[in-house]
């Protein structure tokens, strides 16, 4: 018999630590597809490392929320026995890994993203978010120093391989938009002092963002509309495919462990 | 209460010593104590609280190093132990201690820097080849074999090696 899904209260911080969990899970899920598939043995590696971290950031992430919640969940029911309109990270990291190119844009993104949220959040008035910030800021800027390197070689290497980045670019812009929109929900423990604001961190990310890519000798979109909805469960239509690969053992063998 | 106190104490130390027998299940070299990777160690009333602390957030050694604590203890007779992780404050490799730098490099494995930063994250290092010592090395990739460690290569001798990657 099937896992039944789990119900959550999401109250403000829960929900919260929820988001970024789901967000390092979901990507880190994805660079672990690239396990045995990447160009080159060092990348291999590389990505399956990235992978790692983010991983392991959930686990903290998923263990805090289910202790704040407090109703006996843990790391694993939260992970593996949600549904894909219970999961709340953002559409940017569900994103398939398309190509090499592709891939590497979506982590420049994130990783630019994560490592300005996670520096911010060392200053968080909530102690385990602080301690876990300590620790994802200083793997995030990693990310970022990798990724920004294959960005610059793909967008100034071949014609082919700069075409790939820039078409990457152009696909997956319309999805960042959301890593620095704020609601009510995450209003509340900025002004605690517990979250901060993404938007503050917008400036300084385009900064970035926008100098690996002019190195790159590719472009950003001028186009400024942005797609929404991961943060409140509304998904494309990848996140299921993907969920049902990440859940297929626990929903089919419920509490199986080895 | 005194004599209870003391008691503990001297037990704690004991514990600690058979906690910091303990070594990193990939790099088998170093143990947890040379790593920085334990914390603390506390006996009340014969009860053992351990506190560990991960080097990378996904680094997969954990749950064996804590295993192993276990064990190690319970062979130095510690029956009831608990060992639980502790996230802040952040590892760092300049928790390293000297003895486990030289022990790092006579396994053929380049230390970490010492001064950890953002400058020295961003900064490229310049790694001396733990085989021949030569300054004339290149780094082949930044991820290596562990969460841990980057992989390089010495231009003199050809060999390549693990760099502990400064965190």
């Amino acid at each position: 018999m099937a896992a039944a899904s789990i119900e959550v209260s999401e109250t403000p911080l829960v929900l919260y630590t929820l988001r970024r969990a789901d967000d390092a899970l979901i990507l880190g899920h994805r660079l672990s597809e690239w396990c045995g598939h990447a160009p080159i043995l060092e990348e291999d590696m590389a990505l399956s490392n990235m992978a790692l971290d983010l991983i392991g950031q959930a686990r903290e992430l998923y263990s805090y929320a289910a202790q704040v919640e407090g109703k006996g969940n843990d790391e694993d029911k939260l992970a593996y026995l949600r549904d894909v309109r219970q999961y709340r990270n953002l559409l940017l990291v569900e994103q398939p890994n398309g190509d090499f190119a592709n891939t590497m844009v979506r982590q420049l993104f994130y990783s630019v993203f994560a490592d300005l949220y996670w520096s911010a959040m060392v200053a968080s008035t909530d102690p385990t978010l602080q301690a876990i910030a300590a620790k994802s800021e200083k793997e995030s800027a990693y990310h970022v120093r990798h990724c920004s390197e294959w960005v610059i070689r793909l967008g100034d290497g071949t014609e082919d391989s700069h075409a790939r980045a820039q078409a990457a670019i152009d696909r997956l812009w319309a999805f960042t938009g959301e890593m620095f929109a704020v609601d009510d929900v995450e209003r509340g423990l900025i002004d605690k002092g517990a979250a901060v604001d993404p938007a503050s961190l917008l400036p300084q990310w385009l900064a970035t963002v926008s100098g690996v890519v002019q190195e790159a000798t590719l472009t950003l979109p001028q186009n400024d509309w942005m797609q929404q909805g991961g943060r409140s469960g509304r998904h494309s239509e990848h996140l299921g495919h993907l969920l049902s690969e990440l859940q297929s053992m626990q929903r089919t063998f419920p509490g199986v462990s080895w | 209460m005194v004599e209870v106190k003391t008691r503990d104490a001297e037990l704690a130390r004991r514990a600690w010593d058979a906690a910091a027998t303990v070594v990193d299940p990939e790099i088998p070299v170093l143990t947890i104590a040379d790593l920085g990777v334990l914390r603390e160690v506390d006996v009340t009333d014969g009860r053992v609280d351990v506190a560990i602390t991960p080097t990378y957030s996904g680094c997969p050694a954990m749950n064996m190093i804590a295993l192993e604590i276990e064990l190690a203890l319970e062979r130095a007779g510690f029956r009831d132990a608990k060992v639980r992780t502790v996230l802040s404050p952040a590892w760092t490799t300049d928790w390293m201690s000297e003895e486990g730098r030289r022990k790092l490099k006579a396994y053929g494995i380049a230390p970490p820097q010492p001064a950890s930063s953002r400058r020295a994250l961003f900064g490229v290092p310049q790694v001396a080849c733990p085989q021949c010592g030569s300054d004339n090395t290149e780094l082949l990739s930044e991820f290596g074999s562990t969460s841990c460690k980057a992989l390089w290569r010495c231009k003199a001798c050809r060999e390549p090696f693990d760099y502990f990657k400064c965190h």
